[in-house]
């Protein structure tokens, strides 16, 4: 987790547009300064196979999620590009029997949907304000022991959180809350703080200075030049890491099969792991129950892509 | 379920308003002591939950784990190294080290050279062709391994000879006459494992992409004219060129894989569950703790991981520190 996230100081990704031109060159290596948009047809249809390569296996399971029992096993999902008008091969039923608890094989992700969110919205939101907190006071204030910390924090960043993880089993165990939602939540909220306070931190650096100095000439104290100010201005990097810690929490299997298991507190990944050994009844709905997994991270992927593109690049690019 | 929602509801109002209480209190708290005291301990009235929870959940579990690895399964006793005797001989977590090591070798690699090649390519597309072309690459990073792995059956899934072949590989066999081969049952060449680095791969090049693709993009344009004019083709200006001045962004990438290959779980664990010679230290570790029980083993799995993880934290904070420098 290097450099993820920096202040957008000058020079940053943003550099988009004109000046891209001379370099869009035809893929021969021969031809001259072309505009964007110079790519020859090798080029488009490589990047044209790489795409098709990258989403078929995704496409291929929202083929078969829709698929009866017997089209999924009598066919591949491919067949359907021959016939794809056949309504006898599609159904609903399969994401009816997944949500619904009634169906002994269903795994009941409808519930398993509700405990993910109820795993994953408190556990990206509260490290927000602890963190911010942490990286003012690293930011703004000097202090012995300051910088000794904060380099501790930055190698955190590397370590594997499975060092955590035999004493907490046995903390959670001793402390009686193995399988409650509370022990996952204060679990990532411990995991995700070094890189949080590292995103903040980052980017408060880069804030301009003379605000916070005048702030200070001003009167205001610390507490509230960090909720009238800093805050405020923070807000991207803030929206950054949530994003970062909602994918990783809602994506997460290890910390939710340790401390949550498979009771009915389970949480989407691993209810759609139990899923997997399915080979008879109940195979078929593999596929919606995949879907159903995926589909909250994907959407919320698509839709503030640029705001997760831009946090992870703008730091990096100083390389 | 609408006890649970309600649980959530609490924990988020309570946790936010618990955790702006705190921070009101210990500011008041710090406050009335005055201005000479203020100044010092009010930096720790910031930091200090944090700094708590960091030790808590990361520092003081950490210890507890490298000293629970010279104890026996249940820590009751302490055995000296003998877990890592035990470890270190067999032969089969050795095979499990050569299995990490061979992910370590491919997985970051291809993730960069694959990352990089889309971002060399499609730097070349009008802008709509290149945010279509990388929105596609990149897709697959906000789906999490299980997921990944579920998706991937399209591709890898085997029926036994007879059955109709839905997995997209074996058809293909199908239609030159060969068998259907259950695909991750084949070690010849670690071929299963490389399947599975695979599906790593698939999720993690988008990434690689996006990094690369915007170094490439902020590397200066004279440098390039100049060469070109010195008349350097294009591969000569891509690897003198281009490649030297991304070389930070290469690193970045190529140890943020790198730290998570090494800890790799998930995808193992959902298609063979370690067997055919497949297994990783990651679901070894967690086959150790949570299946057999054995909480010397797993401690002294870990420790080991964190032993190999040790170099690229160093370099980590150099870099870190090599850049406040900078600053």
């Amino acid at each position: 987790m290097t450099d993820i996230m920096d202040p957008p100081r000058a020079g940053g990704s943003r550099t988009k547009p004109s000046r891209r031109s001379l370099r869009a060159k035809s893929a021969d290596g021969r031809g001259g300064g072309m505009v964007t948009g110079a790519a020859t047809w090798p080029v488009r249809i490589v990047l044209t196979f790489a795409c098709v390569v990258w989403l078929m296996p995704i496409a291929g399971l929202l083929i078969n999620s829709f698929r009866t029992r017997d089209s999924q096993f009598n066919s591949g999902w491919w067949s359907v590009f021959g016939n794809p008008l056949d309504a006898t091969q599609w159904t609903l039923n399969n994401y009816d029997r997944v949500l619904s608890s009634a169906d002994a094989n269903g795994a009941n992700m409808g519930e398993a949907f509700i405990n993910s969110l109820v795993v994953t919205v408190p556990a990206t939101v509260i490290p927000i304000l602890i963190a911010a907190f942490a990286a003012y006071a690293f930011t703004f204030m000097t202090w012995r022991g300051r910088n000794v910390i904060f380099v501790v924090i930055v190698g955190l960043l590397v370590v594997p959180n499975q060092v955590a993880l035999v004493p907490l089993l046995k903390l959670y165990g001793q402390l009686g809350i193995n399988q409650t939602f509370l022990a996952v939540w204060l679990t990532h909220l411990g995991f995700g703080m070094p890189l949080a306070v590292y995103i903040f931190r980052g980017y408060m650096s880069g804030l301009p200075g003379e605000i916070i100095e005048s702030a200070k000439i001003d009167g205001a104290s610390h507490f509230t030049t960090f909720w009238r100010l800093i805050v405020p201005m923070s807000v991207p990097a803030l929206a950054s890491f949530a994003i970062f810690q909602f994918l990783w929490v809602w994506n997460d299997l290890l910390v939710a099969l340790l401390f949550l298991g498979r009771g009915e507190n389970t949480v989407l990944t691993v209810a759609l792991q139990g899923l997997q050994g399915q080979t008879g009844q109940g195979r078929e709905l593999i596929p919606a129950a995949g879907f159903v997994t995926i589909i909250v991270p994907v959407l919320v992927f698509l839709s503030l892509q640029r705001f997760f593109i831009r946090g992870m690049t703008t730091g990096a690019v100083k390389g | 379920m609408v006890i649970k929602l309600a649980s959530a509801v609490l924990a988020i109002l309570g946790g936010i308003s618990g955790a702006m209480l705190l921070f009101w209190i210990l500011n008041k708290l710090v406050e009335s002591l005055g201005h000479r005291w203020e100044d010092r301990i009010k930096p720790w009235a910031f930091a200090g939950p944090a700094i708590l929870a960091i030790g808590v959940y990361l520092i003081y579990p950490a210890v507890v784990t490298v000293q629970l690895s010279f104890a026996n399964a249940t820590s009751t006793t302490y055995v000296g190294l003998a877990n890592y005797k035990d470890l270190l001989t067999s032969s089969d977590f050795l095979g499990v080290l050569l299995n990490n090591l061979l992910w370590i070798l491919i997985v970051p690699a291809g993730t960069i050279v694959l990352g990089l090649g889309v971002a060399v390519l499609a730097d070349r597309l009008r802008p709509r062709g290149e945010r279509v072309t990388k929105t596609a690459i990149f897709l697959p990073m906000a789906i999490s391994m299980v997921g990944a792995a579920t998706i991937w059956r399209t591709i890898y899934e085997y029926q036994p000879e007879g059955e109709t072949q839905t997995g997209l590989l074996n058809a293909v066999q199908g239609l030159f006459h060969a068998g259907p081969t259950f695909w991750y049952s084949i070690e010849t060449l670690h071929l299963n494992s490389l399947l599975l680095m695979v599906i790593l791969i698939w999720t993690q090049a988008g990434y690689s992409m996006v990094l690369l693709s915007s170094a490439i993009k902020a590397t200066p344009e004279e440098t390039i004219e100049a060469a070109r004019i010195d008349g350097a083709n294009e591969r000569r200006i891509f690897f003198r060129i281009i490649v030297p001045q991304i070389k930070g962004t290469i690193i970045t990438v190529f140890i943020t894989v790198l730290i998570g290959v090494m800890k790799v779980f998930d995808i193992v664990y959902v298609t063979t569950n370690g067997a055919f010679n497949t297994d990783v230290i990651g679901r070894r570790f967690y086959n150790e703790l949570f299946t057999n029980g054995n909480a010397g083993y797993a401690a002294t799995i870990v420790v080991l991981l964190m032993l190999a993880i040790t170099p690229v934290l160093i370099v980590q904070v150099r870099h870190f520190k090599a850049e406040e420098a900078g600053r």
